[in-house]
């Protein structure tokens, strides 16, 4: 290293990087990356005038062929988050993080907060490795940063493990600068100074803030810093519950979501959409009468529908309303819930049960799965402003770049020209994996030549929005004696559409991958990537096949594993059954993996598994891993009549959980508190999973309107007694916690169903046989706003 | 347009806008309080939630034109000023609790635990399960258990 600081007062960078070298060795040497030790890296001093630190978005990321063996299944051992965090690896990508003249750090994630809690996590990385209070560390979201290539993409469950190292290695390096600036300053050796909470001190009772050493630690050129990060055991912060950074603003209603930002003229607008999905306008009748509507600007016929901008939502409503349109058919004209479940019927690929021995007994089952809309509560939106050459677009985007790329070509624009903010999501779910809205507001902004706010209509989000694919899931094993000897799934689905960014991830790596992977299909890849069957079944294949219909999809709270979870757990309960024995034991003595048996064990502890229950009332019990990690649920279920038909008012009552104790073990845990917040809700997905909440297609379009169609978890229908469990865990990484949740929540609650009915379900969720409202119209395709709310006040 | 007259926050406003506008826009997009969010627009899911005259409200379903000067309008941006303290207690009880996840129902949530702890003291009794498990806000991040144990000690705070 050569570089000179320009300013002689400023500590060179070279003696800093000594000093730091010299501190004690707080890790055993070990085999990282580039010779380091196991917690040696480097990173970046970034010229500047105050202290700016960076570090390779890929830090840490493990080499994919180091991490796969052969014979386990492949998602075992390199699944969809190493692929995630390994995609990036030769490209060049920093994080910065700079600290201000308050002594402020500020980071701009590339990742977007849906509220699973990544801004307070990284936070407390900064906070912990930079030894400075948690609030003077500020998150925000970074645009889209097309030099990232694959690496914007926040999905699978994947940021902590791979913004883990990157964030703290920054981190640590500014520290190192602002010691050795301290050293200068205060005439003293680092290894005599302490920096604690933002103040470094020396033994002479000198001290200096870090907003005092910000531009005295400043480089005016950019250098590689090598540093050593904190030993796990001496964390103060991480592994600690703290509370989410943005709660104040979240409970004074000053927390900005897309809708709450004042952008100059970019007024209110929506779609008329067509009644059937995915229809489109063929002429609008009354253009011009709609046009001198109240409050009125612009209307235009875009390629979803009609769009209407006005100066009050209310009177885009209204507008949307008042629409007299004739329509194209959609892509999905004539069919219904049965004519898609025959499609998939015939897809379904043929089992192919190796040759078992003649005494053999077979277990056969198949489940059916249908559309879920995976709509958060904020709904749909986007800010468009686009003028002549160059357009900027705001909204909660969790593949910025996809959107970015995607909204140039709509607007022929060169990518460079098109500014991409990401804002804050009122939940995401998977739906904002898609830049739907973001594309539609600028092609919107564009006819009319204004700026533009679109907001989708809560009615448009369940019957044009994406849906989780219907799907079926078959499964045959094999019995002799008391072992399993095959145990065969096969998995049919409406196509998931990947398009957000994680198909080019694939396509770009596909030579990397495990053996065999590069060369299936997108979709098996992933399903492969995915999918881990915790249990030693002799034989095991599991095969996804897809079938394209038209539908808009996407994943949801994941991809996969919910489904073939609950498939599986239901059948492994009737595998005990088979063989007479307890689920847990069965479970118990079958399970590959101690993480697992672990997870499973603490529930049925704190659940008291096996407790003498009511008739019409049972327990239930499920497992699942995936992203490195274990969980296990309990849940306690009432399908009494008393229960079941309790009435509320436009309201799925039905079967009640009534107890959830799930166990996680997420690897290494930065915010338990924020875990443990993921787990109740991936739990309250889980019950609407498997018994209420689902999409009816009728006719070429979905009848649900409304939370008061579409039944997701209420609060009549949550579990009065909830628990989680974090559980201890050796791994010195994070794994993924937002999606853990699910899949063995809907599978305990499905198997609880199957216990208390003696019925073993097979279609979810399980109410959807009952169309439990009246759809509301099609034509309009938005309910008008009641006027009575005065007269229900409390 | 017609003239309307009212209070927001302690604030009176007047606006300039047709009388069937929903005052849910009014406050959102003309006035600039977003603190109550839209999820629905038909009084079902409850993330506009406010107070009118201390008492729970959606204003997605009330016409600007039926409000009445006297009428006073409570935003969850004006929710901790009805309060001594800094913040309102159900408030300080959510934060307590990190109810919160992506925050989007949690004003709507907020403002109609308020409501329900009034309401019950109106009665002359304590909150009860039955009375949560009546709470139609939808939260779908499944925060229902943090905002059943934050309304718990909000009432006993306030
Ligand atoms: S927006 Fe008012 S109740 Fe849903
Ligand atoms: S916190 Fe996200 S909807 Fe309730």
């Amino acid at each position: 290293m050569t570089t000179v600081p320009a300013q002689p007062a400023r500590p060179d960078p070279q003696e800093a990087e000594q000093l730091l070298a010299q501190s004690p060795p707080d890790s055993p040497p070990g085999d990282g990356r580039r010779g380091l030790s196991r917690r040696g890296f480097l990173g970046y001093v970034v010229a500047g005038t105050t202290l700016a630190v960076a570090a390779e978005l890929t830090t840490g990321a493990r080499p994919a062929a180091a991490a796969v063996p052969s014979g386990p299944q492949v998602a075992e051992v390199f699944d969809l988050g190493d692929l995630q965090t390994r995609s990036a690896l030769p490209t060049s990508q920093l994080i910065t993080i700079t600290l201000d003249g308050n002594g402020v750090a500020h980071f701009a994630i590339p990742r977007m907060e849906v509220g699973q809690g990544i801004t307070t996590a990284a936070a407390m990385l900064i906070a912990e490795e930079l030894d400075l209070p948690l609030d003077k560390v500020e998150v925000t979201l970074a645009p889209a940063r097309p030099e990232l290539v694959f690496n914007q993409l926040t999905g699978g469950s994947n940021t902590m493990e791979s913004m883990y190292t990157p964030i703290r290695v920054a981190a640590a390096v500014a520290r190192g600068r602002l010691l050795a600036a301290a050293a200068t300053l205060l005439g003293a050796q680092v290894s005599s100074l302490t920096a604690r909470s933002g103040v470094i001190t020396d033994t002479a009772g000198g001290s200096a803030t870090y907003g005092q050493l910000a531009a005295l630690a400043a480089s005016a050129q950019t250098v590689p810093v090598r540093v050593n990060l904190k030993s796990t055991s001496s964390f103060r912060v991480v592994g600690t519950p703290q509370n989410r950074v943005d709660a104040r603003d979240a409970v004074t209603g000053r927390k900005k979501f897309t809708m709450d930002l004042a952008v100059p003229d970019a007024l209110p607008t929506m779609v008329c959409r067509p009644p059937t999905l995915n229809g489109s306008a063929r002429s609008v009748q009354n253009l011009p009468a709609v046009q001198a509507m109240p409050g009125v600007t612009d209307v235009v016929v875009v390629d979803t529908g009609v769009a209407v901008r006005a100066a009050t939502f209310g009177q885009c409503i209204d507008a949307v309303r008042a629409l007299e349109v004739t329509w194209n058919p959609g892509t999905v004209a004539g069919e219904s819930d049965e004519s898609v479940l025959r499609r998939l019927k015939a897809a379904e690929l043929p089992m192919a049960v190796p040759k078992v021995p003649l005494l053999a007994r077979t277990v056969d089952l198949r489940f059916e799965f249908m559309f879920r809309s995976s709509a958060a509560l904020e709904p749909n939106c986007a800010i468009a402003d686009v003028r002549a050459g160059r357009a900027t677009v705001w909204a909660g985007l969790k593949s910025p770049i996809v959107a970015q790329r995607n909204i140039a070509d709509a607007l022929g624009l060169p990518q460079t020209s098109v500014k991409v903010n990401v804002v804050t999501g009122g939940g995401s779910f998977g739906h904002k994996l898609f830049g739907d809205a973001a594309i539609e507001a600028a092609k919107i902004s564009k006819a009319m030549g204004k700026p533009v706010k679109l907001m989708w209509h809560r009615a448009d989000e369940p019957r044009q929005g994406r849906t989780h694919p219907m799907a079926t899931s078959r499964i045959r094993a094999t019995l002799l004696g008391s072992d399993v000897l095959t145990f065969e799934q096969r998995h049919t689905s409406i196509q998931t559409d990947f398009s957000h960014g994680l198909g080019e991830r694939l396509t770009a790596m596909a030579a990397e991958l495990p053996a065999g992977l590069g060369n299936l299909g997108f979709a098996q890849s992933i399903f492969t990537l995915t999918q881990e069957l915790p249990y030693d079944f002799g034989v095991v294949t599991q095969l996804l096949n897809e079938v394209d219909m038209g539908f808009n999809t996407g994943s949801m709270r994941n991809i996969y594993s919910p489904d073939v979870a609950c498939a599986n757990e239901l059948f492994v309960d009737q595998l005990a059954k088979k063989l007479g024995k307890d689920p847990v034991a069965f479970r118990l003595e079958f399970l590959k993996n101690e993480r697992v048996k672990a997870c499973l064990r603490k529930v049925v502890e704190v659940g008291r598994w096996g407790r003498a229950m009511p008739a019409g009332t049972a327990q239930g019990i499920a497992v699942h891993s995936e992203y490195k990690g274990a969980t296990a649920v309990l849940v306690e279920i009432d399908c009494r009549p008393e229960t079941v038909n309790r009435t509320v008012r436009d309201a799925v009552t039905g079967p009640r959980v009534t107890k959830a104790v799930i166990a996680i073990d997420a690897g290494l845990v930065v915010n338990p508190r924020g875990l443990e917040a993921q787990m109740m809700g991936g739990v309250s997905d889980g019950i609407a999973l498997a018994l209420t909440s689902s999409n009816h297609l009728q006719d070429g379009h979905f009848l649900e309107a409304s939370w008061d169609n579409y039944f997701y978890t209420r609060q009549w229908n949550i579990p009065p007694t909830f628990e989680c469990i974090v559980m201890p865990s050796d791994r010195d990484l994070p794994g993924g916690a937002g999606e853990a949740g699910v899949a063995a929540s809907v599978a305990a609650t499905a198997c609880a169903y199957a216990r208390a009915t003696g019925t073993v379900p097979t279609r979810f969720p399980v109410n959807h046989g009952t169309v439990s409202f009246t759809p509301k119209t099609f034509v309009p395709p938005v309910p008008a706003s009641p006027t009575d709310g005065l007269s229900h006040t409390y | 347009m017609a003239q309307h007259t009212f209070t927001v926050n302690g604030e009176i406003v007047t606006v300039d806008v047709a009388d069937d506008v929903r005052l849910l826009w009014v406050l959102r997009d003309v006035l600039g309080y977003t603190g109550p969010k839209y999820g629905c627009g038909i009084n079902v899911c409850k993330a506009c939630t406010s107070h009118i005259n201390g008492k729970a409200f959606n204003p997605c379903s009330v016409r600007v034109g039926d409000l009445e000067a006297t009428d006073e309008v409570t935003t969850i941006e004006g929710l901790a000023a009805t309060a001594p303290g800094d913040l309102h207690p159900m408030q300080e009880a959510w934060l307590e609790r990190d109810v919160a996840q992506c925050g989007y129902c949690q004003p709507g949530q907020i403002m109609a635990a308020v409501a329900l702890v009034h309401k019950v003291r109106a009665e002359g009794r304590e909150i009860t399960d039955a009375d949560l498990d009546a709470i139609r806000n939808v939260c779908r991040c499944g925060t229902y258990n943090r905002i059943r144990e934050a309304i718990r000690d909000g009432a006993a705070r306030m």
